[in-house]
Formats: structure tokens, C-alpha cells, sequence
């Protein structure tokens, strides 16, 4: 097993990379209940992206967890979870942005941080564009849905250290938003940072 | 008739005129509406329509499942958010109320009648991998068309691509999340069953009608839904029945507002 890169995504960060098939994907919630907002993309076309209702709908759930393929728009496996020592993780709250955020919380927050913000700065050194975004996942954010359908962030069930490790099943562009979120439980309100490790077998 | 010579050719051409069948538009669509249409199982359908059109669906037979996806006609970049629209509204179950909200915290349509039994905004739709793998094909004119295949088909219509195609919502056919996570397939709510969506900006909406990615049953089974849209109101703010509601109406008029549009 050799190290490919071991990096701390600081709080509010974007990340991304390149891991190729084969590779894994180890991230670290340093501080514990860090939202980690998540895209995956076909490196090679990056019109075939993460998609969480093929994902959901394959695996007959909602949550994420050791053993989920995470399915492309095509329904083909970009990735699969190999190891979570959470639990379980949210793929249908989506990511936060400014303009969502002003109806959630009010006006007063659209200057703020948040994660389409992110993702469309780091999206952008790889030719990804608005359009390009779609529902993601969240690891580490807990969304559970109520028998009559009520949903939303609540606090999450992570702790420090605690991690999860995804195998690349062909070559992926993963690109991540460090949930910036300040006014919902996913982040305990206050982001803090969490450690990206890629390995080769 | 002989198709031998181009006056025949054209003879036999002109003859199918006038043909009725089932699944086919009405054009021009009758008194009244701005559309009138009937898409077959495994069919797709799309237009551009203007704010305050209410668009309704109806489940001719019971076995449709209309997949829908929502654009600002005028700058397609901003486009149905699903992930927003259950998050913000604070519910998965979508019916009657409920707003379809774009990546601009802005609301694209209400939806006026339709059943929170019988929505899904958990699965989206089929794709030519899954198909192929149930069906034998999914491909657009197989006899089991895959709905990721056909939302392609509409967006090229529009100048969209697959990279224009974000998750969608469906109606018609229900799924019930358990506290595991798991789902159970409600299935369809019967012949007659109304969808209908009020749209809050000028909008092109793409519709597909094929099983839903969890219908249990072996065979592909998709049965026509009809259209009927008419001119009407957008929405108004202080309709709103929660603040998330109504601050994006706000948001949707100080977007048209400013373009002249409202």
C-alpha cells in the first residue's frame, strides 16, 4: 500500500483529485461531525457524474454506508464504500448555497460561506460549470426522513477520528466542499477541517 | 396506391393525414388551453411555457409514471433542484403546496393537485444500463425505453445536453421511506389520477413516462398520460404556507422584476 496523497482540507475548503481505479479514498473527520459535501465525476467524461437516485434507488436506500456502490448518471459504479465506522451517511439533503440558504434561514445570509460556492471554484479548474452540479453526498451529515416525510439536517452521529473509505471502480474526479455551513447541526455549527488520504493497492 | 412516382409518393403521404390514435398532440390544442397532448408509456414530451400556465397531467389508464424536470426557459442554467426542494421545504413527500425550487433559491412551478402518496423524489428515473439490465434494452425506440435516454432526447430539442440533466421528480407512482432508510413501492394510485403544476416563471418542463426504477413488476409497464395545459396567475407570496415558501416567491419576483418581467 503506498501513499498517493495525504492532505488536510482546511475548515470551509474545497478539494478535489483524481483517484484512479483501484485506488482508495480514506477521509478523516478530524474533529468529528464535519459535513464533507462530495461530487464524483468519470474522469475521462465528466458528463457521466455521481447520481443519488441511481444510487438509491440500486441499493433499495437512502443512506450510505460500508458496501454502497455509488452509481454514475449511466448507472455505472464509480465508486464503492469499503469501510465506515459511522454508520451510515445522507445523500438526498444536497449541498448548501447562498441562494438556498435565504430561504432557509433568511436574506441576511446570502454573503455567506456555503458549499455550490465551492464547488463551483474548484469545478472550475477542471472545466466543470454550473451545469455540471447535481444532487451530491454528505458524508458524515445525518438526514433522517420521518414517516410523513419530514426530512432535515439534524445532529449528526460522527466523532473525531471516525472515517470512511471509498475504492475508485474507474478513474474518478472527486471534488469536495468542507461544508462552510454555519446555521444547521451538520457541522455542530462550526466547520472545522478533515484529512483526505489516497492509497494504491 | 402506388408510391412508384413522387405524385403518388405524395398522394399516399398526404392520405395519413388526419389520422387519430391515441397518443398524439392537438394541434391547435383546443379552446382555451396552450397544449393537449397524450404521451405513450415509454414516451417523452417538452415545451416552453409561460408563467402562470397551469400544467396538468392525467393518468388516462393508471399505470403512467411522469418523470419531470423543470428549466428557466430563459436561462436554462438554473434548473430544478431536487435535493433543495425537499431540504428547504422540510419534506420528501411532494403534493399539493409544494414548490419545485431551483439551484437559485427561487421557486420554477407549485404544484397545484397531485397526491404526496403517489410523488417520488427519492429515485429519478431509469437509464439505458438499468433497462438494458431488466429489459433486454433500454434504448429510445426499443420497446423499453429508458427515461435518463429520453430526458436526453427532450433536452436536445431545447439545446441541452446530458450535462443538463439533473435528478428529477416523479408523479404518479409513490415510494415510503422507512426509518432504515429502505423503501416500499407504493405503485400507482389508479385510472384518473391529477398532477397538476403552476408555473411560477417562463419555463420549458421535460416529461418522460416510463416505469418507475422500482416497479417491482417483470414486465415494462407504462400506460399514456394526457396533458392539458391553460393560461392563468402565478402564484402570490402571501399564499405562502411556510416562510421557506414564501421567501422564495419573493425571491422568484425580485428575479422577474428586475427583467422586466413582472
Amino acid at each position: 500500500m503506498t501513499t498517493v496523497l495525504d492532505q488536510i482540507v482546511p475548515a470551509r475548503a474545497p478539494w478535489s483529485a483524481v483517484i484512479r481505479k483501484g485506488q482508495t479514498l480514506t477521509i478523516e473527520d478530524l474533529a468529528g461531525n464535519q459535513a464533507v459535501d462530495c461530487l464524483i465525476y468519470n474522469a475521462d467524461d465528466t458528463a457521466e457524474r455521481y447520481s443519488a437516485p441511481d444510487t438509491v434507488a440500486a441499493q433499495g436506500t437512502i443512506f450510505l454506508t460500508t458496501g454502497s456502490v455509488l452509481r454514475s448518471s449511466e448507472g455505472n459504479p464509480l465508486m464503492t464504500v469499503i469501510g465506515d465506522q459511522v454508520g451510515r451517511h445522507d445523500t438526498v439533503g444536497g449541498a448548501c448555497s447562498r441562494e438556498s440558504n435565504t430561504l432557509r434561514y433568511g436574506q441576511h445570509t446570502k454573503h455567506q460561506h456555503a458549499c455550490v460556492e465551492n464547488f463551483l471554484i474548484e469545478g472550475s479548474r477542471w472545466g466543470l460549470g454550473k451545469r455540471d452540479l447535481v444532487s451530491n453526498i454528505n458524508w458524515y451529515m445525518n438526514v433522517p426522513v420521518d414517516p410523513d416525510g419530514s426530512l432535515g439536517i439534524v445532529d449528526g452521529i460522527s466523532a473525531p477520528g471516525l472515517t470512511v473509505t471509498l475504492r475508485a471502480e474507474m478513474d474518478v474526479l472527486v471534488l469536495v466542499s468542507n461544508c462552510p455551513q454555519i446555521n444547521n447541526p451538520c457541522n455542530g455549527f462550526d466547520p472545522t477541517p478533515v484529512r483526505m488520504l489516497v492509497t494504491a493497492p | 396506391m402506388s408510391t412508384a412516382t413522387t405524385t403518388g409518393a405524395r398522394e399516399h403521404a398526404r392520405a395519413q393525414g388526419g389520422t387519430v390514435v391515441e397518443c398524439m398532440p392537438t394541434v391547435p390544442a383546443s379552446t382555451g388551453l396552450t397544449w393537449e397532448e397524450t404521451i405513450p408509456g415509454g414516451g417523452y414530451a417538452s415545451k416552453r411555457l409561460a408563467r402562470g400556465t397551469t400544467l396538468r397531467l392525467t393518468d388516462v389508464h393508471g399505470d403512467a409514471c411522469v418523470s419531470v424536470l423543470v428549466f428557466n426557459a430563459d436561462e436554462p442554467w438554473e434548473r430544478l433542484n431536487v435535493a433543495d426542494t425537499v431540504k428547504v421545504l422540510w419534506q420528501a413527500y411532494v403534493g399539493e403546496g409544494h414548490l419545485l425550487l431551483s439551484d437559485q433559491g427561487r421557486a420554477l412551478a407549485t404544484v397545484t393537485a397531485g397526491s404526496p402518496d403517489r410523488s417520488d423524489t427519492f429515485c429519478g428515473t431509469t437509464t439505458l444500463t438499468s433497462n438494458s439490465s431488466r429489459y433486454g434494452d433500454g434504448s429510445p425506440h426499443s420497446a423499453t425505453p429508458a427515461g435518463r435516454e429520453l430526458f436526453t432526447l427532450a433536452a436536445a430539442k431545447h439545446g441541452l445536453t446530458r450535462r443538463d440533466l439533473p435528478p428529477s421528480i416523479s408523479f404518479f407512482q409513490g415510494v415510503r421511506v422507512g426509518a432504515d432508510g429502505g423503501f416500499t413501492w407504493l405503485g400507482s394510485a389508479g385510472p384518473g389520477a391529477v398532477v397538476e403544476l403552476r408555473a411560477e416563471m417562463p419555463v420549458t418542463v421535460l416529461l418522460v413516462n416510463v416505469p418507475h426504477p422500482l416497479d417491482p413488476r417483470e414486465e415494462y409497464t407504462c400506460s399514456p398520460v394526457r396533458i392539458s395545459a391553460r393560461p392563468g396567475k402565478p402564484s402570490e407570496p402571501r399564499d405562502a404556507r411556510t416562510p421557506e415558501a414564501e421567501r422564495a416567491l419573493f425571491n422568484t419576483v425580485d428575479y422577474l422584476t428586475a427583467r422586466g418581467l413582472a
